[in-house]
């Protein structure tokens, strides 16, 4: 059995590395730096660290001004505060002009469990990969996560990263290799591919062990970061499979399943299914709960690819 | 404070600036002459005089930075930075218009230019980073946001006057140009702000008001700039929405109106021709 670490974790102890490393990184909070982990670098350079209060609109616009001058900023919050409240920020102050500032949110997606339907983000991805110069990464694991935070700091530009709040299996080695925009085989197989970000991920691992008994064998994919999308990984996968299942904890609409059927349907159309939540909004309960009742557990990733594999024929 | 301004020289480039706006509005059908007309006076004292900045090397490492909040006040920008000499007045014609630099609002990719702006209620929290900025890297340069009488209607606004005062932003200098009209009609009557100038001294901020339009007025206002240690400065300029061209002055239409050939005619001449 796999280590359960949460995402987050990954990030707000890299995070505290590259501060030592580099005293341009600063992190401009509002008020949630305890939930998201951006705490441990408040505590080890308060300094560099900076709360507006509840504030995500000045947030956004507060790091815009602090990366024009050099500093590489992180701004951290729940999913659903950054990206739905300050959207108009991070369009306008990040991506159109282009700062070096990096958008870190915990708290997405159904997982996020009790709070209920206003703290769970099911429209980050969607929101966030429409917008020019942007780049939306979701780690599969903590370590990958802290990868990401590492690439984040070095690599210039607005960015995007969803943690999560659930502690999720660890399924990366510290030395496997995280590159923006290059998508990993986490198993081979090739009845179908299931294409996967975050907890996904290991709901369509276990999906596949579930499809063994079948004698169905498929190919997973953590598609880790979801713009700019790993076209050549979906293409290949396309062909070797010949059919396709994206599996996201987001809305149906516009987040990974939309992104892959992109490159589908103008490269290499298969038959393609999508696991995700379908046009509602959450609820409170319990993560396992959620995941099973919004149709986003293994199970359901299994029955799409029989359905697959029965079109396929 | 150095030396005093030569305020008669301010005034011939403000005369200049207006005809610009106009014509700029006019060659592109469209644009805002409204609150670029009411702002001309206040520009010119930020670059004249108040502001420390290089036209022939816009991006010079110690300048200040003026972050253009009320983003759509192009003409009046726009013409200020070629007054002095930031680009060449031959993009003028090109204003608004395909493969221009000079975009409907403002836009770094214009000499002179720190920040791309339009939708409102940015500028403020984005020119607190830059303060926030110079002081982690111990630097002496400041940061000026012109913002619009109802952009402050914005709740952003407020968010950005918080922490400039909670971080002590000395080095802040906002400006108001409340020239009482907004795209609607008047401010008072779609959403009052007053009593403004208590707004902002209760958000913690050093405020004076002035006549927008009077020089003398606006270098004293100025000068007060940096003299209340640890709080960020604001100043409340009274003007005129259309400033200097008689049948504009006051009027909300012209918020986001082009003048025609012919009001264009009129309006210079009011300025004592082209």
């Amino acid at each position: 059995m796999a280590d359960l670490i949460a995402t987050r974790d990954g990030f707000g102890k890299e995070l505290v590395k590259l501060g030592e490393e580099n005293e341009k990184i600063v992190v401009v909070s509002a008020d949630l730096e305890d939930a998201t982990r951006a705490d441990y670098f408040k505590k080890a350079f308060p300094d560099r660290f900076f709360t507006v209060g509840i504030a995500e609109q000045d947030m956004i616009g507060m790091a815009a001004g602090l990366s024009l001058q050099g500093f590489i900023v992180f701004t951290n919050s729940f999913a659903v505060f950054m990206t739905n409240r300050a959207y108009d920020m991070i369009r306008l102050d990040l991506c159109y002009n282009n700062c070096n500032v990096k958008v870190i949110c915990s708290h997405a997606g159904v997982t996020v469990g009790e709070d209920g339907a206003s703290a769970q983000c099911l429209e980050d991805l969607a929101l966030m990969r429409v917008l020019p110069n942007m780049k939306v990464v979701c780690p599969v694991d903590s370590v990958e996560a802290a990868k990401a935070t590492r690439v984040f700091a070095n690599e210039f530009g607005p960015m995007y990263m969803r943690t999560s709040r659930a502690a999720l299996p660890v399924l990366t080695a510290e030395g496997d290799i995280f590159e923006i925009g290059k998508a990993t085989v986490m198993q081979k197989g090739s009845d179908a591919t299931v294409i996967a970000c975050g907890i996904m991920v290991s709901e369509a691992l276990s999906a596949a062990e579930i499809l063994k008994k079948d004698g169905i064998t498929i190919k997973v994919v953590n598609m880790h970061t979801i713009k700019p999308i790993d076209e050549e990984m979906i293409i290949q996968s396309a062909k070797e499979t010949g059919a396709i299942v994206t599996a996201e904890e987001h809305q149906m609409y516009g987040g990974l399943g939309s992104a892959v059927a992109e490159v589908v349907v103008k490269n290499c159309p298969v038959p393609m299914e999508m696991i995700a939540v379908n046009d509602t909004f959450g609820q409170s309960g319990s993560p396992q709960e959620l995941l099973k009742y919004y149709h986003l557990k293994d199970i359901d990733i299994a029955e799409a690819v029989k359905r697959l594999v029965v079109k396929k024929l | 404070m150095s030396e005093i301004p030569n305020f008669e020289a301010i005034k011939v480039k403000a005369n200049q600036v207006r005809k610009d706006i106009l014509n700029l509005t006019n060659s592109a059908g469209c644009g805002h002459p409204g609150g670029s007309l009411s702002a001309v006076e206040i520009l010119l004292s930020l670059y004249e005089y108040q502001m420390n900045v290089k036209p022939n090397e816009p991006d010079w490492a110690e300048r200040d930075r003026l972050i253009v909040s009320k983003g759509h006040i192009t003409p009046a920008v726009y013409a200020v930075l070629a007054n002095y000499g930031f680009f060449s007045k031959e993009e003028y014609k090109l204003y608004r218009k395909f493969g221009g630099i000079l975009q409907g609002h403002v836009h770094k990719k214009v000499p002179g230019v720190e920040f791309n702006t339009g939708s409102l209620g940015h500028g403020l929290s984005v020119a607190n980073g830059i303060a926030l900025g110079a002081r982690l890297l111990n630097k002496n340069f400041k940061a000026y946001c012109l913002m619009g009488d109802g952009e402050i209607q914005e709740g952003s606004v407020w968010e950005a006057a918080m922490s400039a005062s909670h971080y002590k932003l000395d080095n802040v200098c906002a400006i108001v140009d409340y020239n009482k009209i907004q795209e609607n009609g008047p401010i008072n009557e779609i959403k009052d702000l007053e009593p403004l100038a208590d707004k902002w001294r209760s958000f913690g901020w050093h405020a004076v008001e002035v006549i927008g339009h009077n020089l003398k007025s606006l270098h004293e206002a100025f000068a007060q700039f940096g003299t209340k240690k640890g709080k960020p400065f604001v100043i409340i300029a009274h003007t005129i929405k259309g400033k200097g061209i008689s049948f504009m002055e006051g009027e909300a239409k012209w918020h986001g109106k082009a003048p025609n050939n012919e009001q264009l005619k009129e309006a210079l001449a009011e300025l004592g021709g082209e």
